[in-house]
């Protein structure tokens, strides 16, 4: 197993490499520079700009000083933001949108594994159709008509809750953590649904029933470990994504995090931005694309044997 | 069983919620502490006066700086600021200001005629990139050294004659150049603090944080925190502090124009930058209504490029600029909050009115595309719309599709672009039509019309006419009245007009949200606000709260 | 057991027969015919649409504006006092073909893609699945910006870029259930019968994953959906006055308070097409889960 995990880091070293040096070549290939704006930029200007951030040298020469301030930690600066760094950016950013994530995460949890599990123990009856319902309804509703549902419903009409910010005022972290975690919540209802599903069904589970046991610990006790193994799989990868995926969230709610430099680099075509957040990016899905699977091996017995021999 | 135990769960989790219910607004707070929470539109890219460009960097710079002149905040006319008088020589070319001795840096230095000049320098030297440094063109030199053409400042027009007093010489009269003290590109940075963090023409160095700026202005830097929130406070050395009411400004980074309205609404900000469309019929019923709309010194149109058919033929052109209906679509579409536009220069600029040479004409229209060659659209052979992604912009070039496929039967399609892809098409010369708007940084005509002097940078449309050139390169600044200049203005632009490489659409409005227990902000031309003139007024409230 | 694995192998041997069967049960699942009759019932008009479309899709009335439905707009009119029926009849029709488009393409990638690496293994899994995680991380943005300034504007384009954006996590969940079923007896049996990879992956191998794949599909669709608007929001998908029911959608978000109407009307479209799916797709599970059928 621990060889397995270290051939996989291993492995990443070349996977990150490529993904910055494809990277770096696209965005310097999309069209419009970082310091084109509406208003005209004087030529002489634009050189200057440019110089001052060595984009007036051959275009390898760039790519072989920004790995040789990468090795260093050094992401370089922001072009969108003069004065600020890369590194910076990601910094104030970063906290931000882990928390977001982790409250959104956890509310996903609570509310899919609840409203999966108990679909499960009743299939095809009305405690199976409303919950999976509302997870469907969870699936087609993006986050930017969620969002400002709620914003209206518990911010303006019923006036309980602040509708932006972060950390300003008691209480606004709520509505975007639940934003976020509801459309994850839906998919993990339906996932946790399934996986009890089929282990209800197996004998053992049957075994403890006819022992007796009430049904609230055969669920706890027995079932919930195996039904959950599908969620598991899922969560990884999501936690990847919900970073990504944070941008309508944190815009909607004026949320100070790292989605909103993620895409507005995009557009601002602030180079380092751009490969700050995906090297970024990139470690962490590598990262939780092996979690994912290394819990996956680890719950799958055929799957462990042939860790074993070190795949 | 278990699906009830599931509702009381969920019940005690909104109970929760509800307990932890939102209290003090930002609003009420704001008000008894004397802090105004301001709706800034973004996150500011810096806050350095030489190197930002925008508006909502504009907000903040001119409350923690200030200029040697500053705009009356409901006249617009020039009134003493750093400077606490100036002279102007007869011929208009020398400015001589006499700075107020009460003048301090926010670290308690005063401030000298020196610091200016090593200021000026440093938005002049081409090193520095300042996107703004045309601002001061109009000083002798001034553009040579920024091109380095030459590379001795001495020559250019700026002296400090001693510790209180700046001479400033200009090529030419140049009426609206008090208006331009107070534009940020001309502001006093404190020299010694921008050379503790590097070169004098260093853009990215940290000089502007938090404990490290030193500022000039009624109000100095207490917090930025990037996409959250910048806090300032109300300055103790600032020369007019009696004269300052507010204890401090928070701007919020509010891109999201639909979550700002409804921040305003919950009382989370005073004052928002803009105002979502459809919320205006709604907001303008209401008696003592918070909504607030002015003219705005901006121009929306349409961009030609006069070298790719259709478009190259002036028929065309002025067919379409005849089968657009203006009236209609600022009505409808823009609900009231635009006016019909006929020129590039706005009605009644400093007293400058443009021509108006053709008004909305389907029979015309058509009479001149049929003289053009495609008589009822046969034969045409398809134009393209060009627009950078907004809905603003979206719903123009729908309605504009629509009204020319109507008014003259032929194919019209959208192209909407990423806003670097956009402006990469426009620069390229690579569009048949593009949207496009031009915010005057001053309030004179000369702010519009050079615009389109040949292969000017921001002309794009391949317009080129020597005449044309030589009225505003030449002939205007040289005027000696200001009838003479404005009406070689008149002839230039009717002249331009007259070709149309622009279809002119609307004139642009200011609009806000505000409060109405803030004073002291005042609708005009420019959307300019003084904080420093601004007060707050607990006991007046929201129509809303009241019922 | 392995008898039980035997009859399997003959069962999916004899493709006419799985497929006949499955069928015999889908048409006994209520909810999976309504679910599929609905769908077929959507895609029938949006193939109809420019013949039934009660007004024409660009007509604008921009004097009539914003209004609640009424007996001549039957769901109401936009700002530009279009017709929304007309606008969501042609909405449907880029937000279905984009939706079974863009799925079909990553389910035909990620299906095969992940089937190789998993029945393959070894060095050549290693290196598909890390192709697999670079691709997660490339700018998506960017890639798609790049894609329409090299390409040009094009419908099918979007179609594909998208597909080829959703298809990573289809290979990721294949190859699992791959690797799970390689290890099984009845497909040791093919291998010993002397079958050729080619043949025991997608007959024997792919029919028996068949359910974690149908209902991950069912959720790609919608998101898939959700994905062309969000990219046409920020001006790299399908150009105005084009539409689709996700644009709609979100333009109605922003004037849900004024025009109701705007938002709810494409949301019902969308969630009924969803839900739709959604039957169809368990249905299908059930009646190919062939395992599951014998319990």
């Amino acid at each position: 197993m621990i060889r397995f995990i270290l051939w996989r880091l291993l492995q990443a070293i070349p996977v990150i490499f490529i993904v910055i040096t494809a990277t770096f070549f696209l965005v310097r290939s999309a069209p419009g520079g970082p310091f084109d704006s509406e208003k005209a930029v004087l030529p002489e200007v634009k050189r200057a700009l440019e110089a001052q951030y060595k984009l007036d040298l051959p275009l390898h020469e760039q790519y072989v000083a920004y790995l040789t301030d990468l090795s260093q930690g050094d992401l370089g600066p922001s072009f969108k933001y003069p004065g600020r760094s890369v590194n910076e950016i990601l910094g104030s950013g970063l906290p931000v949108t882990a928390e977001l994530g982790l409250y959104a995460l956890s509310f996903a949890l609570f509310i899919g594994v609840l409203a999966g599990v108990f679909a499960a123990l009743k299939p095809n009856t009305r405690q199976d159709y409303i919950p999976m319902g509302l997870a469907m309804i969870g699936i087609c509703m993006p986050s930017f008509l969620l969002g400002p549902l709620l914003v209206l419903v518990f911010g303006i009409y019923l006036d309980w809750l602040p509708i932006a910010g972060w950390g300003d005022l008691p209480g606004d972290k709520i509505l975007p953590s639940i934003t976020l975690g509801s459309a994850y919540a839906a998919y993990i209802a339906r996932l946790s649904r399934a996986g009890m599903l089929e282990i209800l069904s197996q004998d053992y589970i049957r075994t403890a029933r006819a022992k007796g046991l009430p049904e609230w610990q055969v669920v706890t006790q027995h079932a919930l470990r195996g039904g959950l193994i599908p969620v598991i799989a899922f969560l990884g990868p999501a936690f990847a994504g919900l970073l990504a995926g944070s941008f309508v969230v944190e815009t909607i709610f004026q949320i100070p995090g790292l989605g909103r430099f993620y895409v507005q680099a995009a557009f601002n075509r602030d180079y380092t931005m751009i490969l700050g957040t995906t090297v970024f990016l990139s470690t962490l899905i590598v990262f939780f694309n092996l979690i994912s699977d290394v819990i996956a091996a680890w719950l799958n017995p055929r799957l462990r044997a042939q860790f074993k021999g070190g795949a | 069983m278990r699906f009830f135990r599931l509702v009381i769960l969920a019940c005690a989790v909104s109970g929760t919620i509800v307990a932890c219910g939102s209290g003090e607004s930002n609003v009420e707070s704001g008000n008894r502490l004397g802090y105004l929470h301001y709706g800034n539109g973004a996150e500011p890219q810096g806050l350095d006066p030489h190197v930002v460009t925008g508006v909502p960097e504009n907000h903040i710079v001119r409350a923690l700086f200030e200029g040697l002149a500053v705009k009356n905040p409901k006249t617009l006319e020039p009134e003493p600021g750093v400077a606490e008088r100036w002279d102007i020589s007869d011929d208009g070319t020398v400015y001589t200001f006499h700075l107020n001795p009460q003048a301090r840096w926010s670290n308690g230095e005063t401030m000298t005629a020196s610091d200016y000049v090593w200021s000026w320098h440093r938005a002049l030297h081409p090193d520095t990139g300042s996107l703004y440094a045309y601002m001061l063109y109009p000083v002798v030199n001034a553009e040579a050294y920024s091109k380095r053409e030459i590379t001795d400042f001495d020559a250019v027009g700026v002296k400090a004659l001693d510790d209180q007093t700046l001479q400033v010489t200009l090529n030419a009269p140049t009426p609206y150049f008090l208006q331009l003290m107070d534009h940020y590109s001309t502001f006093a940075v404190h020299p010694e603090t921008v050379l503790t963090h590097g070169k004098m023409t260093d853009r990215f160095t940290p000089w502007t944080r938090v404990g490290s700026i030193v500022s000039n202005g009624p109000f100095t830097l207490e917090e930025w925190s990037l996409n959250r929130r910048i806090i300032i406070k109300k300055s103790e050395h600032y020369w007019d502090r009696e004269n300052v009411s507010l204890n401090g400004v928070y701007f919020y980074p509010t891109e999201n124009v639909v979550s700002e309205e409804r921040m305003f609404r919950a009382e989370q900000l005073h004052y928002t930058q803009v105002v979502p469309l459809d919320k205006i019929p709604d907001y303008r019923s209401q008696d003592k209504s918070p909504y607030i709309q002015a003219p705005y010194l901006g121009t929306y149109y349409y961009l030609i490029n006069t070298d790719r058919p259709p478009v190259d033929d002036v028929l065309v052109r002025r067919a379409l600029s005849y089968a657009l209906d203006r009236d209609t679509l600022t009505r409808t579409v823009l609900q009231n909050t635009a006016i019909p536009a006929y020129s590039i220069t706005p009605p009644d600029t400093l007293g400058y009115n443009p021509p108006k040479l053709f008004d909305y004409d389907p029979e015309k229209a058509r009479a001149l595309l049929a003289e053009a060659g495609y008589p009822n659209g046969e034969g045409w052979p398809g134009l393209e719309i060009t627009y950078n992604t907004q809905e603003a912009h979206r719903k123009i070039a729908v309605a504009v599709q629509q009204m020319w496929k109507r008014e003259l039967n032929i194919d019209i399609t959208i192209s909407n672009q990423e806003w670097k892809v956009y402006l990469n098409s426009v620069s390229q010369r690579e569009f048949q039509v593009a949207r496009r708007g031009w915010i005057g940084d001053y309030v004179d005509a000369n702010n519009f019309l050079d615009l389109f002097i040949t292969d000017g940078g921001n002309n794009n449309t391949g317009y080129a006419n020597d005449i044309y050139d030589d009225i505003i390169l030449n002939l205007a600044p040289k005027a000696k009245t200001r009838e003479e200049r404005y009406a070689l203005f008149y002839k230039a632009e009717s002249m331009m007009m007259d070709e149309m490489p622009i279809i002119p659409i609307y004139t642009y409005t200011s609009k806000h949200l505000i409060h109405p227990s803030v004073e002291g902000i005042y609708p005009n031309l420019m959307d300019s606000l003084n904080l420093k003139y601004v007060t707050l007024h607990p006991e007046r409230r929201l129509n809303s709260e009241i019922n | 057991m392995s008898t039980d694995q035997m009859a399997h192998l003959t069962d999916a041997e004899d493709g006419a027969s799985l497929w006949h069967d499955a069928w015999l049960r889908l048409r006994k699942n209520r909810a999976a015919v309504t679910g599929g009759a609905i769908l077929l019932v959507m895609v029938v008009l949006a193939i109809l649409t420019p013949w039934i479309a009660p007004y024409g899709y660009e007509a604008q009335n921009l004097d009539l504006g914003a209004t609640p439905p009424s007996a001549a707009h039957w769901l109401g009119t936009d700002i530009f006092g279009r017709d929304l029926l007309t606008q969501i009849l042609y909405g449907g029709r880029i937000s279905l073909a984009v939706g079974f488009i863009a799925t079909a393409v990553a389910l035909v990638i990620g299906v095969t893609w992940g089937a190789i690496a998993g029945y393959v293994g070894g060095r050549v899994d290693s290196v598909m699945m890390r192709f697999v995680d670079i691709l997660y991380a490339l700018p998506f943005m960017i890639f798609i910006i790049l894609l329409m300034v090299v390409f040009g504007r094009n419908i099918l384009l979007l179609f594909l870029a998208i597909g080829a954006v959703e298809w990573l996590t289809m290979a990721r969940i294949m190859r699992t259930q791959v690797q799970s079923l390689r290890q099984q007896e009845f497909v040791e049996a093919a291998v010993s019968l002397g079958l050729s990879p080619f043949a025991i992956i997608f007959k024997h191998i792919i029919p028996n994953a068949l359910g974690p794949i149908i209902v991950y599909t069912t959720l790609t669709i919608p998101s898939v959906m959700l994905l062309e608007a969000f990219l046409s929001f920020l001006g790299l998908g399908i150009q105005p006055p084009q539409t689709s029911w996700g644009l709609l959608i979100s333009y109605g978000a922003e004037t849900m308070e004024e025009y109701p109407w705007l938002l709810i009307f494409p949301g019902m479209a969308l969630t009924v097409t969803l839900f739709s799916l959604n039957f169809l797709g368990d249905g299908l599970r059930d009646a190919l889960d062939v395992r599951g059928s014998k319990d």
